[in-house]
Protein backbone atom coordinates (compact mmCIF):
# COMPACT_ATOMS: atom_id res chain seq x y z
CA UNK A 1 0.00 0.00 0.00
CA UNK A 2 1.65 3.18 -0.76
CA UNK A 3 0.50 6.91 0.41
CA UNK A 4 0.97 8.90 -2.96
CA UNK A 5 1.67 12.83 -2.17
CA UNK A 6 -1.36 14.88 -3.74
CA UNK A 7 -0.90 18.68 -4.63
CA UNK A 8 -2.51 20.68 -1.53
CA UNK A 9 -3.39 24.21 -0.71
CA UNK A 10 -0.54 25.75 0.83
CA UNK A 11 -1.59 28.74 3.14
CA UNK A 12 -0.36 31.85 2.08
CA UNK A 13 2.66 33.23 3.97
CA UNK A 14 3.12 37.02 4.52
CA UNK A 15 5.87 38.63 2.81
CA UNK A 16 7.75 40.84 5.30
CA UNK A 17 10.29 43.43 4.66
CA UNK A 18 13.00 41.57 6.37
CA UNK A 19 12.55 38.38 3.60
CA UNK A 20 12.02 40.17 0.66
CA UNK A 21 14.68 38.72 -0.62
CA UNK A 22 14.12 34.81 0.15
CA UNK A 23 10.97 34.78 -1.11
CA UNK A 24 12.16 36.59 -4.86
CA UNK A 25 14.87 33.50 -4.73
CA UNK A 26 12.09 30.92 -4.07
CA UNK A 27 10.46 32.30 -7.40
CA UNK A 28 13.87 31.67 -8.94
CA UNK A 29 13.96 27.86 -7.47
CA UNK A 30 16.91 28.90 -4.99
CA UNK A 31 16.74 28.40 -1.04
CA UNK A 32 18.61 31.38 0.68
CA UNK A 33 19.56 30.86 4.61
CA UNK A 34 21.03 33.61 6.67
CA UNK A 35 24.80 33.71 7.74
CA UNK A 36 25.89 35.64 10.57
CA UNK A 37 28.65 38.31 9.68
CA UNK A 38 30.68 38.57 13.06
CA UNK A 39 30.01 34.52 14.40
CA UNK A 40 29.56 32.75 10.89
CA UNK A 41 26.69 30.68 12.23
CA UNK A 42 23.79 30.04 9.78
CA UNK A 43 20.47 30.48 11.19
CA UNK A 44 16.75 29.70 10.03
CA UNK A 45 14.00 30.82 9.60
CA UNK A 46 15.54 33.89 8.29
CA UNK A 47 16.15 37.08 10.17
CA UNK A 48 18.41 40.13 9.97
CA UNK A 49 19.11 39.85 13.70
CA UNK A 50 21.50 36.97 13.96
CA UNK A 51 20.15 34.35 17.14
CA UNK A 52 23.46 33.37 18.42
CA UNK A 53 25.38 36.50 19.33
CA UNK A 54 22.52 39.28 18.44
CA UNK A 55 24.89 41.10 15.77
CA UNK A 56 22.55 42.44 13.06
CA UNK A 57 24.98 42.05 10.27
CA UNK A 58 23.49 38.96 8.42
CA UNK A 59 24.14 38.26 5.14
CA UNK A 60 21.96 35.87 2.76
CA UNK A 61 23.68 32.51 1.23
CA UNK A 62 22.24 29.98 -1.45
CA UNK A 63 22.26 27.03 0.83
CA UNK A 64 22.62 23.69 -1.38
CA UNK A 65 19.86 22.45 -0.97
CA UNK A 66 20.07 19.24 0.03
CA UNK A 67 19.67 17.44 3.75
CA UNK A 68 17.82 14.89 5.52
CA UNK A 69 14.71 14.03 7.50
CA UNK A 70 15.50 15.26 11.16
CA UNK A 71 11.68 13.88 12.30
CA UNK A 72 8.30 14.10 10.17
CA UNK A 73 4.70 12.96 10.78
CA UNK A 74 1.97 11.99 7.82
CA UNK A 75 -1.31 13.83 8.63
CA UNK A 76 -4.04 11.11 8.15
CA UNK A 77 -7.20 13.05 8.38
CA UNK A 78 -7.92 15.00 5.19
CA UNK A 79 -5.76 14.90 2.30
CA UNK A 80 -2.31 13.21 3.53
CA UNK A 81 0.80 15.38 3.63
CA UNK A 82 3.98 14.70 5.50
CA UNK A 83 5.15 17.71 7.78
CA UNK A 84 8.87 17.79 8.57
CA UNK A 85 11.86 19.28 10.15
CA UNK A 86 14.85 18.96 7.26
CA UNK A 87 18.77 19.50 8.95
CA UNK A 88 19.91 21.29 5.85
CA UNK A 89 23.87 20.34 4.99
CA UNK A 90 24.94 24.01 6.14
CA UNK A 91 23.28 22.91 9.63
CA UNK A 92 20.24 24.10 10.22
CA UNK A 93 16.41 22.49 10.58
CA UNK A 94 13.79 23.63 8.97
CA UNK A 95 10.06 23.12 8.47
CA UNK A 96 8.98 21.69 5.68
CA UNK A 97 7.04 19.09 3.75
CA UNK A 98 8.10 16.17 1.97
CA UNK A 99 6.44 15.86 -1.38
CA UNK A 100 6.73 13.97 -4.93
CA UNK A 101 6.83 10.78 -3.30
CA UNK A 102 5.21 7.72 -1.46
CA UNK A 103 4.20 9.44 2.23
CA UNK A 104 4.12 5.44 3.57
CA UNK A 105 7.92 5.62 2.82
CA UNK A 106 9.05 8.83 4.28
CA UNK A 107 11.62 7.75 7.18
CA UNK A 108 13.87 9.19 9.34
CA UNK A 109 17.29 10.15 8.06
CA UNK A 110 16.02 9.73 4.47
CA UNK A 111 17.91 11.90 1.84
CA UNK A 112 16.37 14.90 0.41
CA UNK A 113 16.74 17.95 -2.07
CA UNK A 114 14.72 21.19 -2.13
CA UNK A 115 11.62 21.55 -4.33
CA UNK A 116 9.61 24.43 -4.65
CA UNK A 117 5.60 24.68 -4.10
CA UNK A 118 3.92 27.59 -5.41
CA UNK A 119 0.86 28.60 -2.35
CA UNK A 120 -2.45 29.85 -3.05
CA UNK A 121 -4.42 28.43 -5.66
CA UNK A 122 -4.76 29.00 -9.35
CA UNK A 123 -6.86 31.90 -9.10
CA UNK A 124 -5.21 33.62 -5.97
CA UNK A 125 -1.48 32.26 -6.40
CA UNK A 126 1.35 32.86 -3.75
CA UNK A 127 5.02 32.84 -3.01
CA UNK A 128 6.63 29.84 -4.15
CA UNK A 129 7.58 27.46 -0.77
CA UNK A 130 10.42 25.75 -0.03
CA UNK A 131 9.51 21.61 0.10
CA UNK A 132 12.03 18.60 0.26
CA UNK A 133 11.33 15.57 -1.97
CA UNK A 134 13.64 12.39 -1.66
CA UNK A 135 17.03 11.91 -3.76
CA UNK A 136 16.63 8.85 -6.49
CA UNK A 137 17.69 5.80 -4.38
CA UNK A 138 17.02 6.91 -0.96
CA UNK B 1 13.86 36.73 46.49
CA UNK B 2 12.36 33.86 46.62
CA UNK B 3 8.37 32.96 46.60
CA UNK B 4 8.52 29.83 48.64
CA UNK B 5 6.08 30.05 51.20
CA UNK B 6 5.14 33.58 50.22
CA UNK B 7 0.93 32.61 48.99
CA UNK B 8 -1.30 30.00 49.41
CA UNK B 9 -3.85 28.62 47.41
CA UNK B 10 -7.12 28.90 49.08
CA UNK B 11 -9.74 28.67 46.03
CA UNK B 12 -10.02 26.32 43.51
CA UNK B 13 -13.02 25.22 41.39
CA UNK B 14 -13.79 23.01 38.23
CA UNK B 15 -16.67 24.22 36.12
CA UNK B 16 -18.72 20.89 35.37
CA UNK B 17 -19.84 21.29 32.03
CA UNK B 18 -18.11 19.70 28.79
CA UNK B 19 -20.50 21.35 26.92
CA UNK B 20 -21.53 24.56 26.77
CA UNK B 21 -23.43 25.94 23.46
CA UNK B 22 -25.76 27.88 25.23
CA UNK B 23 -22.89 29.80 27.58
CA UNK B 24 -21.35 32.67 26.48
CA UNK B 25 -17.46 32.34 27.19
CA UNK B 26 -17.37 35.70 29.64
CA UNK B 27 -20.14 33.91 31.69
CA UNK B 28 -17.84 30.56 32.07
CA UNK B 29 -15.08 32.83 33.36
CA UNK B 30 -17.79 34.68 35.79
CA UNK B 31 -18.71 31.15 37.03
CA UNK B 32 -15.85 29.58 37.84
CA UNK B 33 -14.72 32.74 39.56
CA UNK B 34 -17.85 32.93 41.87
CA UNK B 35 -17.00 28.91 42.09
CA UNK B 36 -13.49 29.69 43.17
CA UNK B 37 -14.06 32.09 45.54
CA UNK B 38 -16.87 30.35 47.52
CA UNK B 39 -15.02 27.56 47.98
CA UNK B 40 -12.15 30.27 49.42
CA UNK B 41 -14.65 31.83 51.71
CA UNK B 42 -13.83 35.19 50.06
CA UNK B 43 -16.20 37.16 47.67
CA UNK B 44 -15.69 39.39 44.53
CA UNK B 45 -14.84 42.60 46.32
CA UNK B 46 -12.19 40.94 48.28
CA UNK B 47 -10.44 40.35 44.69
CA UNK B 48 -7.35 42.69 44.70
CA UNK B 49 -5.12 41.36 42.10
CA UNK B 50 -6.54 39.69 38.64
CA UNK B 51 -5.33 36.99 36.41
CA UNK B 52 -6.04 35.25 32.57
CA UNK B 53 -4.53 34.41 29.49
CA UNK B 54 -5.53 34.81 26.07
CA UNK B 55 -8.86 32.42 26.29
CA UNK B 56 -10.55 35.14 28.24
CA UNK B 57 -12.68 37.03 25.65
CA UNK B 58 -11.28 40.67 25.35
CA UNK B 59 -8.46 40.20 27.92
CA UNK B 60 -7.35 41.29 31.28
CA UNK B 61 -9.01 44.80 30.71
CA UNK B 62 -12.52 43.42 29.32
CA UNK B 63 -12.72 40.74 32.32
CA UNK B 64 -11.91 43.26 34.99
CA UNK B 65 -14.74 45.52 33.71
CA UNK B 66 -17.04 42.70 32.82
CA UNK B 67 -16.90 41.36 36.37
CA UNK B 68 -16.79 44.70 37.88
CA UNK B 69 -13.63 43.99 40.18
CA UNK B 70 -11.60 47.02 41.73
CA UNK B 71 -7.89 45.39 41.44
CA UNK B 72 -4.56 47.52 41.62
CA UNK B 73 -2.28 44.38 39.75
CA UNK B 74 -3.39 42.65 36.53
CA UNK B 75 -1.40 40.06 34.58
CA UNK B 76 -2.75 38.84 31.22
CA UNK B 77 0.30 36.36 31.18
CA UNK B 78 0.30 34.17 27.66
CA UNK B 79 1.66 30.92 27.28
CA UNK B 80 -1.15 28.74 25.71
CA UNK B 81 -2.40 25.82 28.10
CA UNK B 82 0.73 26.53 30.29
CA UNK B 83 -0.47 30.45 31.35
CA UNK B 84 -2.17 29.55 34.61
CA UNK B 85 0.62 27.46 36.24
CA UNK B 86 2.47 30.26 35.29
CA UNK B 87 -0.38 32.95 36.35
CA UNK B 88 -0.25 30.82 40.17
CA UNK B 89 3.73 32.18 39.82
CA UNK B 90 2.92 35.20 38.78
CA UNK B 91 0.28 36.01 41.60
CA UNK B 92 2.58 34.66 44.14
CA UNK B 93 5.66 36.93 42.81
CA UNK B 94 3.19 39.78 43.20
CA UNK B 95 1.51 39.05 47.08
CA UNK B 96 5.44 38.49 48.05
CA UNK B 97 6.42 42.19 46.18
CA UNK B 98 3.11 43.28 48.22
CA UNK B 99 1.00 44.27 44.68
CA UNK B 100 -1.91 42.26 45.40
CA UNK B 101 -3.68 40.20 48.35
CA UNK B 102 -5.98 38.09 46.73
CA UNK B 103 -5.73 37.11 43.29
CA UNK B 104 -8.16 35.72 41.29
CA UNK B 105 -6.93 33.68 37.95
CA UNK B 106 -9.64 32.48 35.84
CA UNK B 107 -9.77 30.76 32.63
CA UNK B 108 -12.90 29.28 30.16
CA UNK B 109 -13.51 28.23 26.54
CA UNK B 110 -15.71 26.44 24.61
CA UNK B 111 -14.05 24.94 21.48
CA UNK B 112 -16.28 22.10 21.42
CA UNK B 113 -18.78 24.00 20.67
CA UNK B 114 -17.29 26.05 18.61
CA UNK B 115 -16.21 23.28 16.42
CA UNK B 116 -12.17 23.51 17.43
CA UNK B 117 -9.63 20.68 17.11
CA UNK B 118 -6.47 19.85 17.02
CA UNK B 119 -6.36 18.60 13.30
CA UNK B 120 -7.22 22.38 12.52
CA UNK B 121 -4.61 24.16 10.77
CA UNK B 122 -2.99 27.45 12.89
CA UNK B 123 -4.31 30.66 11.90
CA UNK B 124 -2.01 33.06 10.08
CA UNK B 125 -0.80 35.73 12.37
CA UNK B 126 0.17 39.63 11.05
CA UNK B 127 3.34 40.36 11.70
CA UNK B 128 4.61 36.95 13.47
CA UNK B 129 8.16 36.47 12.16
CA UNK B 130 7.89 32.77 12.12
CA UNK B 131 4.86 32.56 10.50
CA UNK B 132 5.68 32.72 6.92
CA UNK B 133 8.42 29.78 7.32
CA UNK B 134 5.83 27.44 9.15
CA UNK B 135 1.91 27.92 7.90
CA UNK B 136 2.09 27.38 4.41
CA UNK B 137 3.45 23.52 5.80
CA UNK B 138 0.18 22.93 7.59
CA UNK B 139 1.69 22.66 11.31
CA UNK B 140 -1.32 21.58 13.92
CA UNK B 141 -1.79 20.94 17.27
CA UNK B 142 -1.35 17.15 16.39
CA UNK B 143 1.11 16.89 13.75
CA UNK B 144 3.65 18.93 15.63
CA UNK B 145 3.25 17.01 18.71
CA UNK B 146 3.84 13.62 16.61
CA UNK B 147 7.10 15.27 15.16
CA UNK B 148 8.08 14.74 18.33
CA UNK B 149 7.14 11.38 19.35
CA UNK B 150 8.64 10.27 16.22
CA UNK B 151 12.18 11.40 16.71
CA UNK B 152 12.07 10.45 20.17
CA UNK B 153 11.01 6.86 19.29
CA UNK B 154 13.78 6.92 16.59
CA UNK B 155 16.45 8.07 18.97
CA UNK B 156 15.27 5.84 22.30
CA UNK B 157 12.82 2.93 20.90
CA UNK B 158 9.90 4.51 22.72
CA UNK B 159 6.98 2.52 21.35
CA UNK B 160 3.28 3.26 20.80
CA UNK B 161 2.29 0.77 23.16
CA UNK B 162 4.41 2.60 25.58
CA UNK B 163 2.78 6.05 24.94
CA UNK B 164 -1.02 3.87 25.08
CA UNK B 165 -0.22 3.24 28.78
CA UNK B 166 -0.32 6.89 29.43
CA UNK B 167 -3.91 7.05 27.92
CA UNK B 168 -5.11 3.61 29.94
CA UNK B 169 -3.53 5.62 32.97
CA UNK B 170 -6.18 8.24 32.51
CA UNK B 171 -8.81 6.05 31.65
CA UNK B 172 -8.59 4.55 34.85
CA UNK B 173 -8.50 7.40 36.59
CA UNK B 174 -11.56 9.41 35.15
CA UNK B 175 -13.68 6.17 35.52
CA UNK B 176 -14.15 7.34 38.96
CA UNK B 177 -14.78 11.41 37.73
CA UNK B 178 -18.28 12.11 37.46
CA UNK B 179 -17.57 14.82 35.08
CA UNK B 180 -15.16 13.72 32.95
CA UNK B 181 -15.97 13.45 29.47
CA UNK B 182 -14.43 10.17 28.67
CA UNK B 183 -15.44 7.87 31.30
CA UNK B 184 -14.56 3.98 29.89
CA UNK B 185 -11.58 2.45 30.58
CA UNK B 186 -9.11 1.44 27.80
CA UNK B 187 -6.99 -1.04 26.82
CA UNK B 188 -3.36 -0.35 25.00
CA UNK B 189 -4.98 -2.84 22.04
CA UNK B 190 -7.75 0.13 21.95
CA UNK B 191 -5.17 3.05 21.26
CA UNK B 192 -3.64 0.89 19.35
CA UNK B 193 -6.49 -0.20 16.93
CA UNK B 194 -7.54 3.95 17.02
CA UNK B 195 -7.99 6.01 14.18
CA UNK B 196 -4.00 7.30 13.13
CA UNK B 197 -4.65 11.04 13.17
CA UNK B 198 -0.78 11.73 12.97
CA UNK B 199 1.83 8.91 12.39
CA UNK B 200 2.39 7.92 15.18
CA UNK B 201 -0.35 9.39 17.08
CA UNK B 202 -3.90 7.61 17.22
CA UNK B 203 -6.90 9.02 17.88
CA UNK B 204 -6.74 7.93 21.73
CA UNK B 205 -2.93 9.28 22.02
CA UNK B 206 -5.01 12.98 21.71
CA UNK B 207 -6.80 14.81 24.63
CA UNK B 208 -10.67 15.17 24.18
CA UNK B 209 -12.09 18.81 22.94
CA UNK B 210 -14.32 20.04 25.59
CA UNK B 211 -15.93 23.43 26.74
CA UNK B 212 -15.47 24.42 30.18
CA UNK B 213 -13.16 26.08 32.68
CA UNK B 214 -11.92 26.99 36.27
CA UNK B 215 -10.36 29.07 38.77
CA UNK B 216 -8.05 29.90 41.19
CA UNK B 217 -7.41 32.11 44.42
CA UNK B 218 -4.62 32.75 45.41
CA UNK B 219 -3.52 34.34 48.95
CA UNK B 220 -1.31 35.68 51.23
CA UNK B 221 -0.23 33.56 54.13
CA UNK B 222 -2.37 36.07 56.38
CA UNK B 223 -5.40 35.47 54.77
CA UNK B 224 -5.02 31.97 54.27
CA UNK B 225 -4.61 31.03 57.74
CA UNK B 226 -7.86 33.08 58.18
CA UNK B 227 -9.92 31.03 56.08
CA UNK B 228 -11.45 27.56 56.31
CA UNK B 229 -9.70 25.68 53.93
CA UNK B 230 -6.76 23.28 53.97
CA UNK B 231 -3.24 25.10 53.66
CA UNK B 232 -2.11 24.59 49.87
CA UNK B 233 1.49 26.65 49.83
CA UNK B 234 3.40 27.75 46.87
CA UNK B 235 6.95 26.03 47.57
CA UNK B 236 8.30 26.63 44.04
CA UNK B 237 8.07 27.45 40.50
CA UNK B 238 9.84 27.71 37.35
CA UNK B 239 9.36 29.16 33.80
CA UNK B 240 10.51 28.36 30.38
CA UNK B 241 9.92 29.32 26.82
CA UNK B 242 11.44 26.55 24.69
CA UNK B 243 11.69 27.57 20.69
CA UNK B 244 13.28 26.38 17.50
CA UNK B 245 16.75 27.83 18.73
CA UNK B 246 17.60 29.52 14.79
CA UNK B 247 17.56 25.83 13.71
CA UNK B 248 19.67 24.46 16.45
CA UNK B 249 16.33 22.68 17.57
CA UNK B 250 16.29 19.10 19.59
CA UNK B 251 12.54 18.03 19.58
CA UNK B 252 13.22 15.26 22.26
CA UNK B 253 13.07 17.41 25.28
CA UNK B 254 10.84 20.30 26.11
CA UNK B 255 11.58 23.63 28.09
CA UNK B 256 10.67 21.47 31.34
CA UNK B 257 14.38 20.26 31.78
CA UNK B 258 14.69 24.27 32.64
CA UNK B 259 11.61 25.05 34.61
CA UNK B 260 11.39 22.16 36.47
CA UNK B 261 15.16 22.29 37.56
CA UNK B 262 14.22 25.87 38.97
CA UNK B 263 10.92 24.41 40.21
CA UNK B 264 12.89 21.91 42.12
CA UNK B 265 15.47 24.57 43.14
CA UNK B 266 13.30 27.06 45.11
CA UNK B 267 11.26 24.35 46.72
CA UNK B 268 14.35 22.64 47.79
CA UNK B 269 13.10 19.42 47.09
CA UNK B 270 14.04 16.50 44.65
CA UNK B 271 11.56 14.56 42.45
CA UNK B 272 11.61 11.88 44.49
CA UNK B 273 9.90 13.50 47.15
CA UNK B 274 6.48 14.24 44.42
CA UNK B 275 3.36 12.13 45.76
CA UNK B 276 1.33 13.50 43.38
CA UNK B 277 2.21 15.07 39.80
CA UNK B 278 -0.33 17.01 37.37
CA UNK B 279 1.46 16.76 34.23
CA UNK B 280 -0.08 18.24 30.78
CA UNK B 281 -0.90 15.60 28.80
CA UNK B 282 -1.73 17.55 25.10
CA UNK B 283 -0.88 14.27 23.95
CA UNK B 284 0.32 11.15 25.47
CA UNK B 285 4.03 12.23 23.94
CA UNK B 286 4.08 15.45 25.98
CA UNK B 287 3.01 13.53 29.43
CA UNK B 288 6.30 10.71 28.66
CA UNK B 289 8.95 13.63 27.55
CA UNK B 290 8.09 15.88 30.56
CA UNK B 291 8.10 12.89 32.75
CA UNK B 292 11.98 12.63 31.82
CA UNK B 293 12.68 16.74 31.61
CA UNK B 294 11.15 16.63 35.46
CA UNK B 295 13.54 14.49 36.17
CA UNK B 296 11.10 11.58 37.73
CA UNK B 297 13.54 8.98 35.07
CA UNK B 298 16.62 9.44 32.87
CA UNK B 299 15.81 10.88 29.23
CA UNK B 300 15.17 7.92 26.92
CA UNK B 301 13.80 6.20 29.64
CA UNK B 302 10.19 7.55 29.87
CA UNK B 303 8.93 4.22 27.71
CA UNK B 304 9.42 2.20 30.53
CA UNK B 305 8.32 4.57 32.73
CA UNK B 306 4.52 4.67 32.14
CA UNK B 307 4.03 1.23 31.10
CA UNK B 308 2.43 -0.84 33.11
CA UNK B 309 0.02 1.01 35.00
CA UNK B 310 3.08 3.15 36.70
CA UNK B 311 1.09 6.33 36.65
CA UNK B 312 -2.19 4.70 37.76
CA UNK B 313 -3.22 5.59 41.58
CA UNK B 314 -2.73 3.08 43.81
CA UNK B 315 -0.90 0.21 41.47
CA UNK B 316 2.41 2.47 40.02
CA UNK B 317 5.00 4.52 41.93
CA UNK B 318 3.67 7.92 40.84
CA UNK B 319 -0.14 8.68 40.37
CA UNK B 320 -0.40 11.43 37.56
CA UNK B 321 -3.82 13.21 36.04
CA UNK B 322 -6.09 11.96 38.80
CA UNK B 323 -8.97 13.39 36.95
CA UNK B 324 -8.05 11.44 34.20
CA UNK B 325 -6.12 14.21 32.43
CA UNK B 326 -6.82 16.22 29.45
CA UNK B 327 -7.07 12.91 27.54
CA UNK B 328 -10.17 11.79 29.56
CA UNK B 329 -11.47 14.46 31.60
CA UNK B 330 -11.25 18.04 30.48
CA UNK B 331 -8.91 20.29 28.25
CA UNK B 332 -11.20 23.78 28.09
CA UNK B 333 -10.45 25.99 25.34
CA UNK B 334 -7.53 23.40 24.42
CA UNK B 335 -5.86 24.63 27.55
CA UNK B 336 -5.15 22.15 30.22
CA UNK B 337 -3.13 24.28 32.72
CA UNK B 338 -6.00 25.28 35.18
CA UNK B 339 -7.57 21.96 35.50
CA UNK B 340 -3.84 20.46 36.03
CA UNK B 341 -3.67 22.54 38.88
CA UNK B 342 -7.25 22.03 40.13
CA UNK B 343 -6.65 18.51 40.46
CA UNK B 344 -3.44 18.75 42.52
CA UNK B 345 -4.96 20.99 44.80
CA UNK B 346 -7.78 18.47 45.26
CA UNK B 347 -5.25 15.78 45.60
CA UNK B 348 -3.46 17.66 48.64
CA UNK B 349 -6.98 18.76 50.54
CA UNK B 350 -7.59 14.89 50.40
CA UNK B 351 -10.41 16.11 48.05
CA UNK B 352 -9.86 13.83 45.30
CA UNK B 353 -12.44 11.39 44.16
CA UNK B 354 -12.02 8.48 46.94
CA UNK B 355 -10.99 5.89 44.27
CA UNK B 356 -7.78 7.79 43.47
CA UNK B 357 -6.88 9.61 46.74
CA UNK B 358 -3.21 9.60 47.33
CA UNK B 359 -2.81 8.43 50.91
CA UNK B 360 -0.73 11.24 52.61
CA UNK B 361 -0.36 13.22 49.68
CA UNK B 362 1.49 16.52 51.08
CA UNK B 363 3.96 17.36 47.87
CA UNK B 364 2.58 17.95 44.26
CA UNK B 365 4.19 19.29 41.59
CA UNK B 366 2.02 20.09 38.06
CA UNK B 367 3.35 20.81 34.81
CA UNK B 368 2.37 22.48 31.90
CA UNK B 369 3.15 22.78 28.10
CA UNK B 370 1.88 25.65 26.27
CA UNK B 371 1.71 25.88 22.83
CA UNK B 372 3.94 23.30 19.92
CA UNK B 373 6.20 21.28 21.25
CA UNK B 374 7.39 21.44 17.93
CA UNK B 375 7.49 25.02 17.62
CA UNK B 376 7.66 27.47 20.35
CA UNK B 377 6.30 26.24 23.58
CA UNK B 378 6.01 27.40 27.23
CA UNK B 379 6.90 25.55 29.91
CA UNK B 380 6.06 26.08 33.78
CA UNK B 381 6.46 23.96 36.59
CA UNK B 382 4.63 24.99 40.27
CA UNK B 383 5.19 23.01 43.39
CA UNK B 384 2.95 22.49 45.92
CA UNK B 385 2.41 21.51 49.79
CA UNK B 386 0.02 20.65 52.38
CA UNK B 387 0.50 22.25 55.26
ZN1 LIG C 1 26.00 35.81 14.99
Amino acid sequence: MATLYQSRKMTMPETHPEHLEFWQAAAEGKLLIKQCDSCGEYHYYPREHCPYCMSNKTTWKEAKGTGSIYTYSVMRKGVPYAIAFVTLDEGPRMMTNIVDCDLDAVHIDQIVKVVFKQSGDHDNPGSFIPCFTPVNGD
Amino acid sequence: MSIKGMAYIAGAFEHPTRKAPDKSVAVIHAECARGALADAGLSFKDVDGYFCAGDAPGGVLSMVDYLGLNVRHIDGTDTGGSSYIAHVSHAAQAIAAGKCNVALITMGGRPRSEGRSGVKQKLVGANVPDTPFELPYGPTAVNEYAMAAMRHMHEYGTTSEQLAWIKVAASQHAQYNPNAMLRDVVTVQDVLESPMIADPLHRLDCCVVSDGGGALVVVSPEIAKILKRPLVRVMGVGESPKGLMGGKVDLTYSGAVWSGAAAYEEAGITPQDIKYASIYDSFTITVLMQLEDLGFCKKGEGGKFVADGNLISGVGKLPVNTDGGGLNNNHPASRGGMIKVLEAVRQLRGEAQPQVQVGNCDLALVHGTGGGLASRHGSATLILERV
